[in-house]
């Protein structure tokens, strides 16, 4: 079942079926992203998203994991991050643990001994590791977020196992994915990801929506608030992302800001409302304070008359 | 070769003519998604090659266009027989300059490899041969005697120090190797006679370099423009930004090795060349566009600039702060220092100095060899209160 499942590209027929199944997901796809997703599901190939912070990169992998029944396995990349914490690490403390009982039980036999210590019951697998583990039953999607955090040397190693989908553990063997998982790759763009790491992947860079597709997908997410708030709030971040900003709000701000407001049984904006919550989308202390007062209201103007 | 397998080519080579890198297995990949896809709609053709043939975010409207010229001249090239050679679509894609400067300046990077920046020796020695020409004012410079800066440039270390990164390694250091100790263990019994250890890697600190080209810079920028090629060449990490009312990255223009071609390509990229100075919105700019992308790393930070800002004290004092504080050293060289009469009373520059870590000249060579020294020097001494060393070696400050 399993095979089939992922060489079918998790069941999913058509574009449109993707499309209508990460709705169904309260996802709202455009359709660059849709043909992305489904081409990365069929050929088998790595999804490189890029796009500025808080445009939806992240909840997709969860979403198109429940699209296609599949685990989702998040791996978060920060700077240094290394084999152990990425792939595998053996347990030290029952290692000595169990190479002390085993003195004391039957004496030391060195080949034996290596054997014991070094099976899978001391392995601990970490997440790239468990993506690809041949015993796995249900199929896996593999989130490797904000790889620009990352450093090089693990954008190498990275590079190896998207090759292969095969680990080598040196006291072990190597491991290899009976079928290999759906991996999602993101970046913010702190940096330049290496070419080589792109090449191997399909890119997608996603923008911010269009007014009417984020009013869509405040709708989806937030379906609590009314529907006038939803497309007020919504153009006013539309208006906000239209200003020189140190800190352009994303969608996942919109989102939040709806929520807020909701939570307070606002039913509109209105200019004090927004200034009492403008800390839930604007978050870089020269932003609030250069718009505050006139520019807001001007802005929460235009927004109403949208 | 059927009309698909020709079109497909066709559409490989005019992008790779336009300066797209298409690998073959890219084309590869193309043919097999586009199995995958309703040929005869127009958007998921489109969608399709773009996800597969495109790799950077800077590529989409250069790539938008020739999509477009080339399904125009081929009237839906992959699904229908082809109705016309792909040579008509070449001269649509020339109206595409980005991409076909792009591969301008990528050709000349990979060139610049080999060969690379001797190591430099030390600049003292040539130091007494040059004696007038270090303290001469940039101003005053010939063409031949810029050459010889050149040269001079390149005998310098240019070591802005290192940084502990985060990753751990095999050597002397704090941490215990666990993996290593317990199978060096299993050789003798069980027992374990050396514990191993890991270690920081460090990594040589980025360079930022923000230089001011307004109008009262004019006599300088030139020769801070040589700086600027050499010291990338040399150091390898360095982040290049121009700034007189807007600000410009010019790091990719600088990496061309050949100095003509590096200078013509940054003058094209550079709107306003000697145009009028807003040191403030120009540094606003910069932390919101690119600072997170070149400051994360804790880089030595060179603000060059005269001081001689038009805008609001208040805006210069806060983004010069706020640049202090994200970056590991911030050292504002200014061309004015050593002038006859200069004190640096403008208010601007009053208002952001309690915010730099060094005020420095740069007017002469010495003054580069001092800053090539300086560099150095402050690579081991940190700032006050930065990291655990900086703490323990000023033991009065632990009280």
């Amino acid at each position: 079942v399993l095979s089939e499942n992922l060489a079918a590209g998790g069941g999913v027929a058509s574009i449109s079926d993707l499309e209508q199944r990460l709705t169904e997901r309260r996802y709202v796809a455009d359709r660059g992203l849709a043909v992305s997703l489904f081409l990365a599901l069929r050929l088998k190939r790595p999804l490189f998203l890029e796009g500025e912070a808080g445009v939806g990169k992240t909840s997709l992998a969860s979403a198109v994991a429940e699209a296609i029944g599949a685990d989702l396995i998040r791996l978060q990349c920060y700077e240094g991050l290394d084999v152990t914490h990425a792939v595998y690490e053996w347990d030290y403390a029952r290692q000595l643990l169990e190479l002390r009982i085993l003195e004391a039980t039957e004496g030391l036999e060195r080949a034996s001994a290596r054997r014991e210590l070094y099976s899978d019951a001391f392995l601990i697998k970490r997440p790239l590791l468990q993506a690809i583990d041949p015993a796995r039953t249900r199929p896996a999607v593999l989130l490797i977020d904000e790889i620009d955090r990352a450093d090089e040397e693990f954008e190498g190693y990275l590079l190896e196992l998207l090759a292969e989908f095969q680990i080598t553990i040196p006291e072990l063997g190597t491991v290899r994915a009976k079928e290999p998982p759906l991996v999602i790759l993101t970046s913010n763009r702190t940096r330049e990801v290496h070419d080589a790491l792109k090449r191997r992947c399909l890119y997608q860079w996603i923008e911010y929506p269009s007014f009417a597709k984020e009013v869509e997908i405040v709708r989806a997410r937030v379906p609590q608030a009314a529907a006038q708030l939803a497309r007020q709030v919504t153009a006013l971040v539309q208006e906000l992302r239209s200003v020189e900003l140190y800190k352009v709000p994303g969608v996942s701000e919109t989102l939040d800001w709806v929520a807020a407001l909701a939570t307070l049984d606002r039913r509109a904006l209105d200019i004090q409302a927004v200034e009492e919550t403008i800390g839930v989308v604007l978050k870089a202390k020269e932003d609030i304070d250069a718009l505050r007062g006139e520019r807001l209201a001007s802005l929460l103007e235009r927004a109403m008359a949208r | 070769m059927t009309t698909f397998t020709n079109n497909l080519l066709a559409f490989g080579r005019l992008l790779r003519r336009s300066g797209f890198e298409v690998p073959v297995g890219n084309v590869l990949d193309l043919t097999e998604a586009l199995t995958l896809v309703n040929l005869t709609v127009r958007d998921e053709v489109f969608h399709a090659c773009r996800t597969v043939l495109v790799r950077r975010h800077d590529q989409l409207a250069a790539f938008e266009k020739i999509f477009d010229a080339f399904w125009r001249q081929h009237g839906n090239p992959f699904a229908a027989p082809a109705t016309n050679t792909a040579r008509d679509a070449q001269a649509a894609a020339a109206s595409v300059p980005v991409a076909s400067a792009a591969m301008h300046d990528g050709e000349l990077r990979d060139g610049e490899q080999e060969g690379g920046g001797e190591p430099p020796a030390s600049g003292l020695q040539i130091w007494s041969d040059a004696a007038a020409l270090a303290r001469k004012d940039f101003a005053e410079f010939t063409p031949l005697e810029v050459a010889e800066a050149r040269a001079f440039i390149d005998r310098l270390a240019w070591i802005p120090g290192e940084r502990r990164t985060r990753r751990w390694v095999r050597g002397r250091g704090p941490r215990v190797d666990l993996r290593r100790a317990l199978s060096r263990s299993l050789r003798t019994g069980g027992d374990v006679l050396v514990i191993p250890t890991r270690r920081r890697r460090v990594r040589l600190r980025p360079l930022v370099l923000l230089c001011d080209v307004s109008g009262s810079m004019e006599r300088y920028s030139r020769m801070l423009l040589h700086f600027a090629h050499r010291v990338g060449h040399l150091h390898g990490r360095l982040e290049v930004f121009l700034f007189s009312t807007t600000l410009t990255r010019v790091t990719r223009q600088l990496r061309i090795r050949r100095l003509d071609a590096a200078a013509a390509a940054v003058s094209e990229a550079v709107p306003d060349w000697s145009g009028g100075t807003r040191i403030g919105p120009a540094l606003q700019q910069f932390h919101r566009r690119w600072s997170r992308r070149v400051l994360h790393e804790g880089p030595v930070v060179l603000l060059i600039s005269d001081g001689w800002d038009r805008g609001d004290p208040g805006v210069l004092r806060d983004e010069v702060a706020r640049l202090q504080r994200s970056c590991h050293r911030l050292i504002w060289l200014n061309p004015l220092i050593g002038t006859v009469d200069y004190a640096p009373l403008t208010r601007g520059l009053q208002a952001a100095l309690p915010f730099v870590d060094d005020f420095l000249p740069a007017r002469t060579l010495a003054d580069f060899r001092e800053l090539a020294l300086h560099l150095s020097t402050v690579a081991s001494a940190a700032r006050p209160g930065r990291g655990r060393r900086g703490v323990r070696n000023q033991p009065d400050r632990q009280t």
